[in-house]
């Protein structure tokens, strides 16, 4: 269920603006993989390179090759709706479909995409992601209620459990909690400890604690200016990146001498 | 430090002097009372009392206000008095309105009005009723029924059209085309409606012959005004929906086409449909395209594909333009202005339908 992602040498523009250059990674699968680095050093844009959600935006391109399991993600004749369907993502703000249902929504990724399904079968699919996103207990006595009275902690893991539940190979979360109070934020930590076993995560965070609490490996991105490309600096296991950094620049982004 | 506070706090005091709370009446009261007496000197009538009394009642209030309260406050209850008297005027014209259509539209109005036509009512009858020799006969039931079908066939070919241009502006649209498009629009929402009716009329004559009128030539017209209606309401809709949304969807994996149809479209679909309704109260009191595109007609016909059709505008202008009765035109008059009446019924429904659609359609939030 879970695969690997080998990322070589890609550059990621918006327009004319190299946004994120030569980028060459792996991440593992079954664990953990978390990106660190200032506001605006190409973080988030690269993690959306590896679903194809980056060419939404008008006008944006990307060089180089991402391989999952192998298969190049950026292939001529690949279809970026089914890579999505196998690279779930789960965003900075919370956002469920306002017009479903807490239960319409967990199921969101199958019933819009037309698959037929029996009842039996569909409440399973809830209970089993609910449960997984660890929101059952709340969520199970107000399944038709509308997603968006949930609070904000609650809803996160809605889309969570909306992104578990097509059961994709690799789940990516950029910034999944810096939206939520501490407690929520612990909740999703503890989630994200208990998916790893399953799934293959990366996870863009600001929160250096975080960071060393949840991954396996940590890269570290970085920029030399305004109007530079992001790169990545350094990428190791996240006790050596915290601990014993190779690159002075990572050291001083993880100690606070930033800059 | 907290000497220097303390001098501060005794220097500017929080606290001022204020006027009454009940100033406000007691001023209005007396200002009116000035008022009437100026108007009295000018010779007395009604505007004259409400436009004198309104500046005296400007210039009393800011003069108290400024002597007692200070200039900040006289400012604002300056300000004050003018919103509210600019919300009065952009009021009168509307109560006018709704006055006298109600005033002199109730005489005829009724069930009665409703049920008939105009097929074989002729100026002998109206002379009859004003005599008292025979009832007053003769409604509106054409024109209403041409009305609706009109509007509905209107909104049939509006609808789709509309709203699949504004998905293309809003969801596919980039570059030069989408820009033209735009303009375009832009530029039909400025058609006077008789260039629009006289486009249909010779569209018509050049598929079907010259002379061709018919309720489906009327709906051509009105759709030629409704489109652009349509696609800047939707547009602005479908622009609102966030764009998180469409992202989620297309991280699980949903086609474009399938995330606009089943997360866009129903986020957006309140206020579609609401813009909708009022693009239909729009183009429902259009007369001039109809006149040259359904024509007249006294009799009730049903279908829009052949022959004239009327519709309550139509039936409007020539009730009030052309009397059946050269000598007894006041039953003409009267059926103008209760079909004047049905007319902005139906619109004011419209407005209120579009409002219960808003809310009925609208995300729930759940707490």
């Amino acid at each position: 269920m879970s695969k690997r992602i080998d990322v070589s040498d890609l550059n990621v523009y918006y327009g004319d603006f190299l946004a994120v250059e030569g980028v060459t990674m792996a991440v593992e699968a079954r664990s953990v993989t978390a990106f660190i680095g200032p506001s605006g050093c190409g973080k988030s844009t690269f993690i959306r390179t590896l679903n194809r959600l980056h060419e939404v935006v008008p006008g944006t391109r990307v060089e180089g090759k991402v391989l999952l399991d192998g298969q190049d993600l950026y292939g001529p004749a690949v279809d970026p709706v089914v890579v999505r369907r196998q690279i779930g993502m789960v965003f900075q703000r919370p956002n469920p479909f306002p017009t479903m249902s807490l239960r319409d929504n967990v199921l969101a990724g199958i019933k819009l995409n037309n698959s037929r399904m029996r009842k039996s079968e569909a409440d399973d699919v809830v209970e089993r992601s609910l449960r997984g996103a660890n929101l059952w207990n709340e969520a199970k006595d107000r399944l038709d209620t509308p997603g968006s009275g949930l609070s904000g902690g609650q809803q996160q893991r809605l889309c969570i459990a909306r992104a578990i539940a097509v059961e994709p190979d690799v789940l990516l979360m950029d910034e999944p909690c810096s939206a939520l109070d501490p407690i929520s934020t612990l909740a999703i930590e503890d989630l994200i400890a208990e998916l790893k076993e399953n799934y293959t995560i990366v996870i863009v965070t600001h929160n250096m604690q975080q960071a060393a609490r949840v991954s396996d490996r940590t890269a570290f991105f970085n920029i030399a200016g305004t109007g530079q490309p992001g790169k990545l600096i350094e990428m190791d296991d996240t006790t050596k990146i915290f601990t014993n950094p190779g690159e002075k620049a990572t050291e001083d982004y993880v100690s606070g001498r930033f800059g | 430090m907290t000497v220097d506070t303390a001098a501060r706090t005794e220097s500017t005091p929080l606290t001022h002097r204020q006027l009454p709370r009940r100033i406000v009446p007691v001023v209005l009261a007396v200002s009116i009372a000035a008022g009437a007496g100026l108007a009295a000197l000018v010779g007395f009538s009604l505007p004259a009392l409400a436009i004198l009394s309104a500046v005296v009642f400007t210039v009393a209030i800011t003069t108290v206000s400024g002597v007692v309260e200070g200039r900040r406050k006289a400012v604002d209850r300056l300000v004050t008095t003018l919103v509210y008297s600019a919300f009065a005027v952009a009021l009168v014209p509307l109560i006018s309105v709704v006055w006298s259509v109600l005033d002199n539209g109730l005489v005829r109005f009724g069930a009665d009005f409703l049920n008939t036509s105009m097929r074989n009512v002729t100026g002998l009858h109206d002379q009859e009723a004003v005599e008292g020799i025979g009832p007053y006969i003769g409604g509106a039931y054409h024109a209403l029924l041409g009305t609706f079908l009109i509007t509905a066939l209107a909104t049939a070919i509006s609808v789709p059209v509309g709203l699949m241009t504004s998905i293309y502006l809003v969801e596919y649209g980039r570059g030069k085309l989408a820009k033209a498009i735009r303009f375009f629009v832009d530029v039909m929402t400025g058609i006077p409606s008789i260039v629009a009716g006289l486009f249909a009329a010779s569209l018509f004559a050049v598929l079907f012959g010259v002379g061709t009128r018919n309720g489906f030539a009327g709906a051509v017209a009105l759709s030629v005004l409704m489109i652009p209606v349509v696609v800047r309401s939707s547009e602005e809709m479908l622009r609102i929906v966030p764009n998180e949304l469409r992202e989620a969807a297309y991280a699980l994996g949903v086609p474009k086409w399938r995330t606009i149809v089943k997360v866009v479209l129903p986020t957006a679909v309140s206020g579609i449909a609401s813009g909708v309704t009022l693009a239909i109260a729009r183009v429902v009191g259009e007369t001039a395209p109809l006149i040259v595109t359904a024509g007249f007609t006294s009799s009730i016909n049903s279908n829009p594909f052949s022959d004239w059709m009327m519709s309550l505008p139509a039936y409007v202008y020539s009730s009030a333009m052309r009397p059946l009765s050269g000598s007894e035109p006041q039953p003409s008059f009267d059926r103008a202005w209760a079909a004047a009446l049905t007319l902005v019924i139906i619109v004011m429904a419209l407005n209120l339908i579009a409002r219960l659609i808003a809310r009925i359609f609208a995300p729930k939030t759940g707490r």
